[in-house]
């Protein structure tokens, strides 16, 4: 009984490195499984994963429409108080009064990417980035302001 | 034929030819050590390059590729910054040991080169006990070690070469049983009847399931004697930052570093010798004609090709295996590999009398 286990022991032991083996042994012939990028040499070409989280932007669309309602929910829901929202009204065709955002301020310097505005936006209205070049020489270029000038909200979101 | 053989024989006959057999015998000598060194840098260049291709590979990255073509210049870039570094010694070291243990490391890797047999008729020295001499030189190498953990006055130092100590003694034994399997089937200590006695076939195939049950038992006993990964415990960087060479910088670094390539490179090309033929080609039997094809590739390639082969192989099983705990590897060997080898040695002695192997 004992010498069963000693063998089966000594068995699986060979059968599991060998296992591993295997598998670093396919990696290494075969070159297609390289993940490394060369960075700067192929930034033109550069492939980033879909989750990848670089900074909070807000889509427009051709009619330079974007679908923020102005409604704060990823004001409160931010940890840090990154972003700001100004509201303002603007008034409709018929002569109504309808909020609508003046300025979505975004402060990347204090961003911790958690993603909690994201979830939180009820007309996906802001998406994450993949930008991860975010140097610059002056701390102040680091807030930016999401809306692009003269934008306005797409028709038929509340 | 153009072969190493030839050269050395042409250059032989000029210089006896020329000078008194004393200073001729001088002259070869300092060609040998001229020939030693630089088979030492050539050999810590192109290996330690070659392991961080294959690590690389391994971990589905490039490896080195901004230093020369692919790369192939980084470890000549490398072994200039360690030439222009500061060699540091610590205050509180012992400075004549901590000075002394690299050069000792150092020295007994070059002794081991003594006996290897590189090509047909090229050896540097042919002795009746080559197997035993290899043996003995490479347990030394733990004095080296245990020097250079005592000297440095740091605890990492010390219980990095602490533990190779008990690693080197222990594993020692394996390897020793694993060789002495092929010693039983040859009959012979001498590594060039060892070589000869494996013109019809390699050991590895002639022997049956015992011997290539102590090939395994070899390649993982050196991998512990070179004190490389999985059995890296003397230099395990996340409990031990370096082991033994923690305090060591610059020059007396690198002589560290070279020599532990340089052992493996060793315990590979006596593992070529013994298992896979050495210098011999391919012979399978009584197939003259395949056997005469095989001739045809010179002898110190087939001999380099075979130790490439093995040292591929440790460098598979380093970025490959996790390192094990001292127990662990302390019960590897005592538990499984001992009596393994033991009891392997018993089926090849009796394989060795009733003339069972090819």
């Amino acid at each position: 009984m004992f010498l069963k286990d000693y063998i089966s022991d000594v068995y699986n032991g060979v059968t599991s490195l060998l296992k591993g083996m295997r598998k670093t042994g396919y990696y290494f012939t075969h070159s297609k499984e390289i993940i490394t990028e060369q960075y700067p040499d192929n930034r033109a070409t550069l492939k980033l994963a879909d989750r990848f989280k670089g900074e909070v932007v807000m889509p427009h669309d051709q009619n330079n429409e974007h679908t923020c309602t102005g409604c704060t929910a990823c004001e409160l829901a931010c940890p840090n108080g990154t972003i700001k929202i100004i509201t303002k009204f603007d008034i409709t065709p018929e002569g109504k009064k309808k909020k609508a955002i003046d300025a979505f301020i975004y402060r990347l310097e204090m961003c911790t990417l958690c993603n909690l505005c994201i979830v939180a936006c009820p007309s996906d209205a802001i998406i994450m980035a993949p930008n991860f070049e975010h140097s610059v020489f002056d701390r102040s270029k680091l807030t930016k302001v999401l809306n692009k000038p003269g934008s306005k909200i797409k028709e038929g979101i509340e | 034929m153009l072969s190493l053989e030839s050269i050395t024989k042409t250059i032989q006959d000029w210089l006896f030819a020329k000078f008194t057999p004393q200073i001729a015998l001088t002259i070869e000598c300092v060609i040998v050590i001229l020939l030693c060194i630089t088979l030492f840098a050539v050999l810590g260049l192109v290996l330690v390059l070659l392991e961080r291709k294959v690590a690389a590979r391994i971990q589905i990255r490039l490896g080195p590729n901004r230093v020369g073509p692919g790369g192939i210049f980084q470890t000549a870039a490398d072994t200039l910054k360690l030439i222009m570094k500061e060699g540091l010694t610590p205050d509180a070291a012992d400075k004549f040991l901590f000075n002394l243990a690299p050069f000792v490391v150092m020295m007994v890797a070059m002794l081991l080169l003594a006996p290897i047999a590189f090509a047909k008729n090229f050896q540097i020295w042919d002795i009746n006990i080559g197997v035993l001499y290899v043996s003995s030189i490479s347990s030394l190498s733990v004095i080296g070690i245990l020097m250079a953990g005592w000297a440095s006055n740091n605890k990492y130092s010390l219980l990095g070469a602490m533990r190779s100590g008990a690693q080197i003694v222990s594993y020692e034994l394996s390897a020793g049983f694993a060789v002495l399997t092929i010693v039983v089937l040859t009959g012979s200590l001498q590594i060039s009847e060892i070589v000869a006695s494996q013109e019809n076939g390699w050991w590895l195939f002639k022997g049956h399931i015992p011997v290539i049950i102590a090939f395994v038992l070899y390649i993982i006993a050196v991998t512990a004697e070179t004190n490389r990964a999985p059995f890296d415990l003397a230099e395990a960087e996340s409990e031990l930052t370096a082991g033994f060479h923690t305090e060591y910088s610059g020059m007396k670094f690198a002589l560290f570093f070279l020599a532990e390539y340089i052992n493996i490179f060793i315990v590979c090309a006596i593992g070529a010798t013994l298992f896979l033929g050495g210098w011999m080609p391919l012979h399978i039997g009584h197939w003259k004609d395949f056997n005469h094809i095989m001739d045809y590739i010179p002898s110190s390639v087939w001999f380099m090709g075979k130790t490439f082969f093995l040292i591929f192989l440790i460098m598979w099983f380093r970025w490959t295996f996790p390192r094990l705990r001292v127990d662990q590897l302390l019960n590897l060997e005592w538990k499984y590999l001992l009596p393994i080898s033991l009891f392997n040695l018993l089926l090849v002695t009796v394989i060795a009398i009733m003339g069972w192997h090819f």
